[in-house]
């Protein structure tokens, strides 16, 4: 579980995170939704330590990450994977070294332990054949596959997610967004999504925060999103025709 | 103010750069990796630079021999102190800038622009460290080996050019070459370099691992890491003749 309290963030004088708190269940696919801009991967960045936030509290399990020292917080990052939004993967390394690099990093297994769970990796995103290529040489859903691969290989307690829908085409988006569900339930890990891509939100949504303008504007999960009275919501989800006939229907019914 | 923010930042980044290593054995395969893509890769360029350099400092010195008392041996002698102290380090180490240093800036900071380092420190290592900390060591390491083989192969373009335009005999120019040898500026070159390999190396990975934006911003980041490493280069040449000479 992680929870986030009172969270304050700013870029020089520009606030950018405004009083953020919530809780973000284990074993659930949580979403932070919100327009482009809004804030969504400053949030995101600042949960995992990337952006030093101005005020208030991130728990990892009760563990205050905020006031950590550094040696601590390398410590708690082992526990984190994080798949961004254009893959990040290393380019001078294959799909397969790329996914052994936390374990060559930190593990203590023997080489062939090694092998063993980068190819169980392999096998959870069904990408085993394209183990010995380099990340140019894979297409975009690959290259999120891979990334997700590489954020589960040391068995993290938390998987953050930024935007892992960019740039794919819709049937590869629901791939994406059933396996990080599905790996999230049977490992039983916090996951936090990033998104704005609303069939996600609407497949995945187990527990959703919204943020409008860096302020936090309603919390529920993918049921209750279709009977929101919230304006602001209403006009980020219903800005698409199909989810104002789904809503429509939902009410008509 | 920018200097001072900029200098306090590199500061910052070598203290997170010479810290403990996360996995020794890694540092050491990645430190092997950089010695052949920084400095093994450097040679041909380096030869060809050396001979170059050699010639044209052996056609000059004979030009502007025009006093007939002047044995012709000089030439040779002048081409071996001039690369020994100055063309064979510095000159080399402003060529270096731009072919290691930018080589260094870009592919740290695209990794940057494309949130690898991101990802790097989101696994718990420290990216500085694991980045710069083996190109350094590279660099430095190198730097000295190709300083002798640029001395080596300037003395050998001197020694085709000389005769080849009738300004020296072989015999004469190996004379010159021999002749008043003082093994000291060896070693001042040599410390000179070492100096050298750790700027190109801190300076260039510096500006690209601060890179912010994109392939534009990476773009700018390289030219400004060559155009401060040679000014930075030139400040220390300076110092380090006024200090060791």
């Amino acid at each position: 579980m992680i929870e986030i309290k009172n969270l304050y963030k700013s870029f020089e004088q520009k606030e950018v995170l405004k009083n953020i708190s919530k809780v973000f269940n284990k074993g659930e696919t949580n979403l932070i939704i919100g327009r482009s801009g809004s804030g969504k991967t400053v949030l995101l960045k600042s949960i995992v330590g990337l952006h030093e936030i101005d005020r208030g509290q991130i728990l990892y399990d009760n563990r205050d990450f905020t006031s950590m020292s550094t040696k601590l917080r390398k410590k708690l990052r082992r526990e984190m994977g994080m798949v961004f939004q254009g893959g990040a993967l290393f380019d001078s390394l294959t799909v397969e070294e790329n996914i052994r690099f936390p374990l060559d990093m930190f593990s203590v297994l023997t080489p062939s332990e090694k092998q063993k769970q980068v190819d169980f990796c392999l096998e959870r995103v069904n990408i085993a054949d394209a183990n010995k290529l380099s990340p140019s040489e894979i297409s975009g859903g690959m290259k999120k596959r891979v990334a997700i691969a590489r954020a589960i290989v040391m068995n993290p307690k938390y998987l953050f997610c930024d935007e892992p829908n960019s740039g794919l085409d819709p049937e590869t988006s629901l791939v994406i967004d059933e396996l990080i569900h599905s790996i999230t339930v049977d490992l039983q890990i916090t996951t936090i999504i990033n998104t704005h891509d609303m069939n996600s939100v609407m497949e995945i949504g187990d527990n959703i925060l919204f943020i409008s303008d860096g302020e936090m504007c309603w919390e529920g999960n993918r049921k209750d999103i279709l009977h929101t009275e919230n304006q602001k919501l209403q006009e980020f989800v219903f800005a698409n025709k199909q989810y104002q006939r789904i809503r429509d229907d939902k009410i008509n019914q | 103010m920018n200097i001072f923010n900029q200098t306090g930042k590199y500061f910052a980044l070598l203290l997170k750069v010479f810290s403990k290593p996360e996995r020794h054995s890694l540092y050491v395969k990645q430190t092997f990796n950089e010695i052949e893509n920084l400095g093994v890769n450097s040679v041909g360029i380096v030869t060809v630079i050396s001979i170059f350099m050699g010639g044209i400092i052996t056609l000059q010195v004979a030009y502007n021999m025009t006093n007939p008392l002047l044995p012709t041996y000089l030439i040779g002698l002048g081409n071996r102190d001039t690369l020994i102290l100055e063309f064979s380090s510095t000159i080399l180490a402003l060529i270096m800038a731009g072919k290691i240093g930018s080589n260094i800036t870009s592919e740290i900071g695209s990794m940057k622009v494309t949130e690898q380092i991101d990802s790097l420190e989101i696994m718990g290592v420290n990216s500085a460290s694991y980045l710069i900390l083996p190109k350094i060591i590279a660099v430095v390491m190198m730097f000295p080996l190709l300083y002798i083989l640029s001395v080596f192969f300037g003395l050998i373009g001197g020694m085709i050019v000389g005769p080849a335009v009738g300004a020296v005999t072989v015999t004469d120019y190996l004379n010159g070459v021999q002749y008043l040898f003082n093994p000291y500026y060896i070693t001042f070159s040599l410390i000179k370099c070492l100096v050298f390999g750790f700027l190109i190396a801190s300076i260039s990975a510096f500006f690209g691992y601060t890179v912010e934006g994109g392939a534009f911003d990476v773009g700018s980041a390289s030219t400004r890491a060559v155009v401060n490493t040679n000014i930075m280069i030139l400040v220390w040449d300076l110092i380090l003749t006024q200090l060791l000479l």
